[in-house]
């Protein structure tokens, strides 16, 4: 059992860290700042959520992983409303350089 | 691994910080160095100071970020002009030599080999059960040493008065920074209503905690005054005049709990901050409980600014 | 175990310090805005991780605060940036 959840801990961690690469990626090669948006919120909130997934079965009791799926909301919701924040600012900016 | 790990955030750290000060441009300097402030916390947990991280998170990413931006947007107008000039070749090099010499001191006296140093660490584990907290931080900074704490709360009631001074004479005692306006159905709104109840939440929790585990009054009270100034950005809640009786009584009643828990213990235990037998838990909570408003309402009040508005706008 | 958070820590950090190259080389301010973003997701990505594998367990505490308050840095680099923010202007300065 415990090598079964140390196993499922590797393959969803290994995937979050993969979605990490794929975000930066993005940030590294997408044109403008709406797009490099894309890149960080999707990509990256999607690989916070597999770590995420992967740490609840090493987490010590019920509360620390309530807190963990917790704060990977919160970061989704934040995620989410600051980048369009960000897209607004950039749009009233104009385009620039 | 855990070297080349300490190895790695060492030379982000580095790379950022030289970077912050390298930018031309005012916003990108500081968007670097609140970014430097959020990574410092991955270095503090890396050094096994989660406290020390939650407080650098705080406040290098929320306190000081907020202070120098608005400093910078009342800058902007010089900025041109003390871009333009530059102080020539001579001055620079000796400033380089300064900060270079100063940087090698530094690292000569933090890696050279000088026996191990003088620590209370013993002291502390072995007084701390009289104090009836488990975090032995919070134990040192509300028990040990609590005139420190008494003195920086203080300090910060002063520097909030220094923020005031910078007031105008004519909206001297009015309400800080602009009136901001969102959009009742727009993000910004969205997010101010949705965020600040989590928030106080979050900030109360860390609280509360602190007593066994990183936490404490102050990093919570640095998220509440970062959910009002939030609320305040959006438009939802407006800063208040800042010559209000009441306003200022809620912000000198934490430090004035603190001072009298202190009087009434040369009364009963001998000294100023000493607590009587098996009454120092209980007088802790009294002192953090009021401590924890009063300094987030100083956190956002510093935060907010000087005023800028007569206090009927 | 302990040996493979600490690599995927490394790991997510790394792209983290990329993508703030990246990010604070991005010649409009908009760019520069998501640093704090970017910190806020990869950054706790690699603290919980760091957690986890030294077994410290406040680091979830730490990160509740950190989503908070990048959160709260960010709103306030959009809020501050060249645009005034007074109620002088028309609709589109609304956010």
């Amino acid at each position: 059992m415990s090598a079964a959840l140390d196993l499922f801990t590797v393959v969803a961690v290994a995937a979050g860290a993969f979605f990490f690469l794929a975000g930066t990626v993005g940030l590294l090669r997408f044109p403008d700042v709406f797009t490099h948006l894309h890149a960080l919120s999707k990509a990256d909130n999607l690989g916070l959520g597999l770590v995420v997934l992967g740490l609840l079965p090493q987490a010590n009791g019920l509360l620390a992983g309530l807190k963990l799926v917790a704060i990977w909301l919160l970061a989704l919701l934040v995620g989410a409303v600051v980048s369009q924040l960000i897209a607004r600012a950039a749009r009233r900016a104009g385009p620039r350089a | 691994m855990i070297d080349a790990l300490n190895a790695g955030i060492a030379l982000l750290l580095l790379g950022l910080a030289i970077w912050t000060i390298v930018a031309r441009d005012t916003f990108a300097a500081i968007v670097g160095y609140v970014a430097y402030g959020l990574l410092l916390t991955l270095a503090w947990v890396a050094l096994g100071g989660v406290d020390v991280a939650l407080t650098e998170a705080a406040i290098g990413g929320g306190l000081t970020g907020v202070l120098l931006l608005r400093a910078a947007a009342q800058l902007r107008r010089t900025e041109a002009a003390s871009n333009a000039e530059r102080p020539g070749l001579p001055m620079r090099l000796a400033a380089a030599i300064v900060a270079g010499g100063v940087a090698v001191a530094l690292a000569i006296v933090v890696l050279a080999p000088a026996g191990p140093a003088p620590t209370l660490v013993p002291e502390v584990a072995a007084n701390i059960a009289a104090t009836g907290v488990g975090n032995p931080i919070t134990a040192v900074l509300l028990a040990f040493r609590a005139i420190d704490t008494l003195l920086e709360a203080i300090v910060l009631l002063f520097a909030l008065i220094g923020v005031w001074s910078l007031a105008p004479d004519r909206v001297w005692g009015g309400r800080p920074g602009p009136r901001y306006r969102a959009d009742p159905d727009g993000t910004l709104a969205y997010l101010a209503r949705l965020l600040p109840p989590i928030g106080i939440i979050v900030g109360v929790y860390i609280f509360w905690i602190g007593a066994d585990a990183p936490g404490g009054k102050f990093q919570g009270a640095t998220i509440l005054a970062a959910m009002w100034l939030l609320a305040m950005m959006a438009g939802l809640a407006d800063a208040p005049p800042v010559g209000r009786r009441r306003l200022r009584a809620a912000l000198v009643a934490g430090p004035v709990v603190f001072i009298a828990v202190g009087a009434a213990g040369v009364a009963t235990a001998g000294a100023f901050l000493a607590y009587p037998e098996g009454l120092a838990k209980p007088l802790i909570l009294v002192i953090e409980w009021a401590l924890l408003p009063s300094l987030a309402l100083t956190l956002g009040l510093i935060m907010a600014g000087a005023p800028q508005r007569p206090e009927d706008r | 175990m302990a040996e493979f958070l600490f690599a995927t820590s490394g790991f997510v950090l790394a792209t983290v310090a990329l993508g703030l190259v990246r990010i604070l080389r991005g010649p409009a301010d908009a760019d520069r805005m998501m640093a704090a973003q970017l910190l806020g997701s990869g950054g706790i990505a690699a603290l919980l991780l760091l957690g986890a594998a030294a077994g410290v367990d406040s680091v979830i505490d730490l990160s509740l605060a950190l989503v908070l308050l990048a959160a709260f840095a960010t709103v306030a680099f959009v809020r501050f940036t060249a645009a005034p923010p007074s109620g002088a202007a028309g609709p589109d300065d609304a956010l």
